[in-house]
């Protein structure tokens, strides 16, 4: 893993040290670390200086940049309009209840992180989710299990 | 520039290219109503309630953000313009709290004003207020309450724009979007200064000062409590706002008047305090400049910078951490005031500090963050027990029946309640600047400053950054050090032109000896606790009512006036001495920048 400080010196060598490095170097952040801490959000202020404000309003507008520590696998559940109605609302259920957590929390042993997520392009193949960077689609409330078990298989 | 003609109502008019439709209306006195939009602020476009027709365009156009362009025929008022108009309002009222009877904004609102105009009625949309929305009371100035935002995002754009802060951002998207501070920290806990810039821009009560009037009125009502209230110099220029009386009358006589029948034991003025800011400060800066000048001592800063305004003091704080030593050590003219309403004022009246309770109504929200400093109880009680706003200072005159029209003039009491003109002029950007160098030059020279009146124009006026030189010439021969020596001085106003002056003091670049800031745009005048509205015409009305109570004081300069001289000579001793350094001077502490 890399260290925070040499993502953002890296990233402000590629594209300078203005407000437009900003967004690269959240995305090089999450792509290492899956998450952005508070403290790294300063020290991204303090690089560009601009205000740790506004580094947090442009890190919250993306769905796909996080500020707290998330499980190895994050799954995103469609909730655009088409998944809603071919039952986006049952998958959820099912993956809260085979979870055992709650929209927008974590398992015990830091493996899953369960969220929602604005239309993902996959609308012809909904019920739709990713899990990472991979969709899942067509999904039933019977696949479910079946795609949980193969990730915790996956687990090492 | 080229003109340009277009119709607007029927109306032909000329503009100049580039003007939006909005104020090309504005100019045939069509009104046009808005909630985004604000004249001190850049173009948002984003609530949409300001759209008229363009002939020839199906989309109703947003005329604050569009640009009158030539031919258009303009419809400002029409059905479908009303029913888009009632819409954008009726959809706002939906997500929002409507407690206007429980809110501090109530008959001063823009969005209760639009919903009264299109008469929403409850039931166009069905309510989606979040639920469980908590206010955050966290800062001793700003109170912050989600449920009553419209996200016009003023507030951000104010705390950009102006005060280049930018402790506001708006996070997250669609309906969840909302204004926070960084990581959605409590206000006490982020960079903001509590300029309260963002209250004055705010079109609605989501954001507020703190308001701590209650507690006076307790005050007053208890009969073993002493309550000495002070009033800055810019509230006499604005408060009438309030009470009916047309933008820039001075109505420091019935102010006076109003706070004696509603019950306070003693009315003095602030600008007693400016007047003793001018004689610390100016003799710090004497100071400064023979240590360096004579004595060759590097260790001294210049410029010095002033320190009267509490929210430029928390953004150097915060922002320049490593420069604190340009700032007077002096305490503002509130806090001078508080620790010797304790003590002096104390002591020549009899009175026991621990009963007396000092109020300062102030223009400013900072003010209050001041007051509760830790440090601020030299005088071995709390300096100043509370700080309220014009604001919350009119609201009590309305709240004890008195009719303010009517009311008659009256004097301030003594002692601390004699000023000279030049602690009037705090209030206006540049009337530090001014008032310390009617009283330097005269200690310097034995002459007056070489302008006419007294006036240093060259200070005065809206420009954001503005500088003078002024040489001095034969000198007392006490101060022989100075001949020939161009003082250079400069003024900023607003937190944005703080930055852009301490950038160039941070990079050594700075020749100034002296620097005036103030943290909000126009000074004091245009402060975060004045009555809302207020732009750049407001301002400029404000700015020339306090000139005007300059020229009718028959005490022009602080050195001169005589309860100055008194308390130098039975209390204080000297400018700078033991009492003065111990009561009037204060220290400064880092904090984080982001
Ligand atoms: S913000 Fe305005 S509309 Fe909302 S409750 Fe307060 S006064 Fe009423
Ligand atoms: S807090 Fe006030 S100024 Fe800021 S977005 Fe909300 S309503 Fe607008
Ligand atoms: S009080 Fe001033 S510094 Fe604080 S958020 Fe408002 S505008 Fe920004
Ligand atoms: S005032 Fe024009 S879009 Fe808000």
């Amino acid at each position: 893993m890399l260290e925070v400080a040499n993502i953002i010196e890296a990233k402000i060598e590629q594209y300078g040290r203005e407000r437009q490095a900003l967004i690269p170097i959240l995305q090089g952040i999450i792509a290492d670390k899956n998450f952005i801490a508070k403290d790294d959000m300063v020290l991204i202020a303090k690089e560009l200086d601009i205000s740790a404000a506004d580094v947090y309003g442009t890190a919250s507008f993306f769905s796909f940049i996080e500020d707290e520590r998330k499980g190895k696998y994050v799954i995103r559940v469609c909730k655009s309009i088409t998944c809603d109605m071919k039952n986006r609302r049952g998958i959820l259920a099912s993956l809260e209840k085979e979870l055992r957590i709650k929209l927008g929390e974590t398992t015990h042993d830091n493996l899953f992180t369960l969220h929602d997520v604005n239309c993902i392009g996959l609308c012809d193949q909904g019920p739709a989710m990713l899990i990472n960077d991979e969709p899942y689609t067509h999904l039933t409330v019977e696949k479910i299990p079946i795609i949980l078990r193969e990730k915790r298989n996956q687990k090492n | 520039m080229s003109k340009i003609k277009l119709t607007i109502d029927s109306q032909l008019i000329e503009v100049e290219q580039g003007v939006t439709i909005l104020d090309a209306a504005k100019m045939i006195n069509v009104n046009i109503p808005t909630l985004c939009h604000h004249e001190d602020l850049c173009v948002s476009g984003n609530c949409r309630v300001c759209v008229v027709e363009v002939a020839g365009r199906e989309r109703l156009e947003a005329s604050c953000a569009t640009p009158a362009e030539e031919g258009m025929d303009i419809l400002t008022n029409s059905a479908k313009i009303r029913n888009a108009r009632k819409d954008v309002v009726s959809l706002l009222v939906s997500e929002h709290n409507t407690q206007c009877t429980t809110c501090y904004r109530n008959t001063n609102c823009e969005l209760q004003d639009l919903a009264a105009e299109y008469n929403v009625d409850g039931d166009k949309y069905m309510s989606v207020l979040k639920p469980n929305i908590e206010i955050d009371k966290s800062s001793w100035s700003i109170e912050k309450d989600d449920s009553k935002c419209i996200r016009c995002q003023r507030c951000v754009r104010t705390c950009a724009e102006l005060q280049h802060v930018n402790a506001l951002t708006a996070s997250h998207k669609g309906h969840e979007m909302k204004i926070s501070t960084f990581m959605d920290l409590p206000f006490n806990e982020v960079v903001c200064t509590n300029c309260g810039q963002c209250v004055n821009h705010c079109p609605t009560g989501a954001l507020t000062e703190r308001r701590y009037f209650d507690n006076v009125w307790e005050a007053i009502g208890d009969p073993d409590k002493h309550v000495v209230m002070n009033t800055a110099p810019s509230v006499r220029v604005a408060l009438g706002e309030m009470l009916g009386f047309e933008v820039g009358t001075r109505v420091t006589g019935k102010m006076v008047t109003a706070m004696r029948k509603m019950g306070a034991d003693s009315i003095l003025d602030t600008d007693f305090s400016a007047d003793l800011t001018i004689i610390e400060e100016g003799n710090e800066l004497l100071t400064r400049l023979k240590k360096a000048l004579v004595d060759g001592d590097t260790s001294v800063k210049l410029p010095m910078i002033t320190s009267c305004s509490p929210g430029w003091v928390k953004f150097i704080e915060h922002m320049f951490p490593e420069h604190l030593g340009h700032l007077s050590t002096c305490k503002s003219p509130q806090q001078m005031f508080g620790a010797l309403t304790k003590t002096y004022y104390a002591e020549q009246k009899g009175l026991d500090p621990k009963d007396i309770v000092s109020v300062a109504i102030m223009p400013c929200a900072a003010k209050k963050y001041e007051a509760n400093r830790p440090e601020m109880n030299d005088s071995g009680y709390r300096d100043i027990d509370a700080g309220l706003t014009t604001r919350e200072f009119g609201l009590m005159i309305k709240q004890a029946g008195l009719d303010f029209k009517n009311l008659e003039d009256s004097d301030f009491d003594s002692i601390m309640g004699e000023s000279s003109g030049a602690g009037v002029i705090f209030g206006a950007t540049g009337g530090v600047m001014e008032a310390a160098l009617r009283t330097a030059y005269a200690v310097v020279t034995g002459r007056d400053v070489p302008f006419e009146n007294l006036n240093i124009t060259a200070v005065r006026g809206t420009e954001g950054i503005r500088n003078a030189s002024i040489k001095i010439e034969d000198c007392l021969p006490e101060w022989n050090f100075l001949e020939g020596v161009d003082l250079n001085v400069a003024v900023a106003h607003g937190l944005k032109n703080a930055r852009i002056i301490m950038d160039e003091v941070a990079a050594g670049k700075s020749n100034y000896h002296f620097i005036e800031v103030m943290g909000c745009p126009g000074g004091c005048i245009g402060g975060g606790g004045q009555p809302i509205p207020t732009n750049a015409e407001i301002r400029a009305k404000r700015i020339e009512a306090i000139y005007e109570e300059d020229m009718s004081k028959p005490i022009r300069k602080s050195h001169e006036n005589p309860e100055i001289v008194k308390i130098y000579k039975e209390f204080l001793g000297e400018p700078l001495g033991e009492k003065s350094h111990h009561l009037l001077h204060t220290h400064y502490r880092k904090r984080n920048r982001y």
